[in-house]
């Protein structure tokens, strides 16, 4: 597909060129989406608040990025505004998933080795779905800069920008949330010590 | 240095933001503790695997957008426009 065609056509506001716009890059958008939420509703109403979005904005859009970039920064933005308005759930606490250490200093519970390498790619498969719901399990603020930062691979600043804080709080978010994911994977990953 | 400080600095570490004196103290911990050491593996391999989430070759390719949601969002950009 000729981007600067497809864009040309979208500013004509020629109808065929906004079905194949969604067509073309909706499945891929719409995983992103679920990335983020992980309420199917949710993941869909955000993908067309951010395509509806698209279409308002396509005279700005300036070509110095790709099309397909361009939407996604536009999806990931749509994801955090829906958690921002959605009727706020109970999470579990950041300071319940961190790792407890005992009076002296010394880790709790001793790390163990994981087992997480595998050439079958259905294991594989099974892990990453593994990763995914438990990042969903992190706490919103948490999970938001993780994604942003570890997944979608925005940098500090970047981060700090769409959430709304500092880069030294996304720096001790990313932390934080990292840590708490690394605790709620171990069970599942982690070789019985010897 | 303890485990509770190892852990706190870990992320500074990995990134090289930590300063060189304290990077000296952080080594020798590690090769005093192995569980810090595999606490060290574990949360690489937790950044990794993130990673891994959206990035895996094997992953599958995009589904189709639905097509009722195909259909939903052009109605919502006529109603718009």
């Amino acid at each position: 597909m000729d981007e600067a065609s497809l864009v040309a056509r979208l500013r004509g506001k020629e109808d065929a060129a906004f079905e194949e716009l969604v067509r073309a890059h909706g499945g891929r958008l719409l995983a992103v989406a679920r990335r983020f939420l992980r309420n199917e509703e949710d993941a869909r109403d955000a993908l067309q608040d951010a395509f509806l979005s698209a279409f308002r904005s396509i005279e700005g859009f300036e070509g110095t990025a790709r099309l397909s970039t361009w939407l996604h920064r536009i999806v990931v933005n749509a994801s955090l505004m829906k958690i921002r308005t959605r009727t706020r759930k109970p999470e579990a606490l950041i300071e319940d998933l961190l790792p407890g250490f005992l009076e002296d200093g010394h880790l709790a519970r001793p790390a163990v080795e994981w087992r997480t390498q595998s050439d079958d790619p259905i294991v594989r498969r099974e892990l990453r779905e593994l990763v995914l719901e438990k990042i969903h399990q992190l706490p919103d603020a948490y999970r938001n800069v993780l994604l942003l930062r570890d997944i979608e691979e925005l940098d500090t600043q970047e981060t700090a920008e769409i959430v709304g804080i500092s880069p030294n709080a996304v720096k001790t978010r990313l932390h934080r949330a990292r840590q708490a994911l690394r605790g709620l994977l171990e069970p599942h990953v982690g070789k019985p010590s010897a | 240095m303890n485990c509770r400080e190892f852990v706190e600095f870990l992320m500074e570490y990995l990134d090289g933001e930590l300063p060189e004196a304290q990077v000296a103290t952080f080594r020798e911990h590690m090769a005093d503790c192995p569980s810090c050491e595999t606490y060290l593996d574990t949360y690489r391999e937790t950044v990794r695997l993130g990673h891994d989430v959206c990035g895996d070759p094997d992953g599958p390719v995009p589904e189709d957008v639905p097509e009722t949601l195909v259909s939903a969002i052009l109605a919502a950009r006529r109603k718009q426009s």
